[in-house]
């Protein structure tokens, strides 16, 4: 029995049978309306995401299967007080394979080590969110077709996203990939990742303004730079501009440098930027439904 | 020097750094084990000024000394049988530490659920990094607060 709890739970190979499998779906939909006929989801959130809650959900009730949950909002009367590990061994009686997503680091290891059906890790507070990462990938190789030889800018706060880290050391497995890291200086990538390019001889360079980094681009990830991040309100108004993307900068991009984000945007990204045919924000999350409905598969071994 | 009796088949764990004997034995279980141990505290050493030294007296494929590699690189394990010396054990970095070292994270789950294991495993055998096997925090020696 598998379990996605990092998006290095599978290798290079997997992953691309995982993405092939994304593809098939989406262009024989038909032909996975039913394949979890009579299976069932169980979507355990101790905390609220309802954009993620849904689109596990969605993928699940995609495959001809159905879901069942936490009451929302109302996580501590359902378990009270229960530990992840008693929690999940009664839950394995009900359903089929599980989504959690838990405020605390590791709180789907957790629930893997002590559950007989699968796990899907959808989120464990500042460390891991692997669905995340491969719909990200997934956007990335459908707009580019591939997911090697490319230069990928990240811009905003490299300190604390996790989805940002996740994803560099997930493409930094890749031939032929280097990075342009965008952020202000209180911001910067962390050390364990950028150890991790060292030690894979991967390039990067850092940066405090987008418009230095645009023109080389293929692909542009955006992420919110929150005030509460900033030392003193002074830095953050003399730097906040750079980390918004408008027209006017997106002008000096590649005619082929797309633009993710993993959304919600707040003023990061002027809404100017939507009609851009490089915007491809709104297009992750139809794939995450589609990468999402490849792991439940892949998982269940339906595939 | 003070002289504990012989062992016929056992262990002498020679070169613990002062005041760790009652750590090691904790840690190898022998609180758990019906055999003889001796503790020699404080002994003196040229090398290291003072040192502790256990003796252990038991069948030598019964413990599992892993763990010392992880606490101290220079303990020197004799291995006895029939007396005499056998060989100087050459310990290996566990794979894994269960309940050996504590994760400090405050956002991990062993935070807030406390039955938990702590379980560490090795992410890095040269640079002998431990990680928690649920946050993937790394293992520093002066946070745990557990050399005691
Ligand atoms: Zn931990």
């Amino acid at each position: 029995m598998r379990h996605l709890l990092t998006p290095q739970d599978f290798s290079v190979e997997e992953l691309e049978d995982l993405f092939v499998l994304a593809d098939d779906i989406e262009n024989n939909s038909a032909k996975y309306s039913h394949i979890c006929d009579g299976k069932k989801l169980a979507t355990l959130f101790y905390e609220p995401s309802t954009r993620t809650r849904l689109s596990h959900e969605t993928a699940m009730i995609n495959l001809g299967g159905s879901v069942i949950g936490f009451p929302s909002g109302n996580v501590s009367s359902a378990t009270k007080g229960e530990s992840v590990a008693d929690t999940i061994r009664v839950i394995s009686c009900f359903a089929d394979i599980a989504a959690i997503r838990h405020p605390k680091e590791g709180a789907a290891a957790v629930a893997a080590a002590y559950s007989s059906i699968p796990i899907i890790n959808a989120g464990d507070g500042g460390h891991q969110h692997p669905t995340q990462t491969l719909l990200d990938m997934q956007t990335i190789r459908r707009l580019k077709g591939r997911l090697s030889d490319m230069t990928i800018g990240i811009c905003g706060d490299l300190k604390f996203g996790r989805t940002v880290h996740s994803l560099v050391e997930a493409m930094s497995r890749y031939e032929g990939i280097s990075f342009v890291f965008i952020s202000p200086q209180e911001l910067r990538m962390p050390d364990y990742v950028t150890d991790i390019l060292h030690d894979r001889g991967i390039d990067y360079e850092e940066v405090t303004k987008l418009e230095d980094a645009i023109p080389k681009l293929d692909v542009l990830y955006m992420t919110r730079v929150q005030k509460e991040r900033f030392f003193n309100e002074e830095d953050y108004i003399r730097l906040k501009d750079f980390y918004i993307l408008d027209e006017k900068k997106l002008a000096a991009a590649k005619p082929d440098c797309y633009i993710l984000h993993p959304l919600p945007r707040v003023n990061e990204i002027a809404p100017e930027v939507d009609n851009d045919p490089r915007a491809a924000y709104f297009l992750q999350v139809k794939y995450g439904v589609l990468v999402r409905m490849a792991v439940i598969l892949t998982l269940l071994e339906r595939n | 020097m003070l002289n504990v009796g012989k062992i016929e088949e056992g262990f002498v764990l020679d070169h613990i750094p002062a005041g760790k004997a009652m750590y090691i034995y904790h840690h190898l279980g022998l609180d758990k084990l019906d055999c003889p141990v001796a503790i020699i505290k404080n002994a003196r050493s040229n090398a290291m000024g003072k040192k502790d030294i256990l003796k252990v007296e038991c069948d030598i494929d019964s413990l599992n000394l892993d763990v010392l590699a992880f606490i101290d690189h220079n303990i020197t394990v004799n291995v006895i049988k029939d007396g005499e010396i056998k060989e100087k054990r050459k310990l290996e970095l566990p794979r894994e530490l269960v309940d050996v070292i504590k994760c400090t994270n405050p956002r991990c789950i062993t935070s807030i659920e406390h039955e938990l294991p702590h379980i560490f495993y090795l992410a890095d055998e040269e640079r002998e990094i431990y990680r928690c096997k649920y946050c993937d925090v790394k293992y520093e020696e002066n946070d745990a607060g557990e050399w005691n």
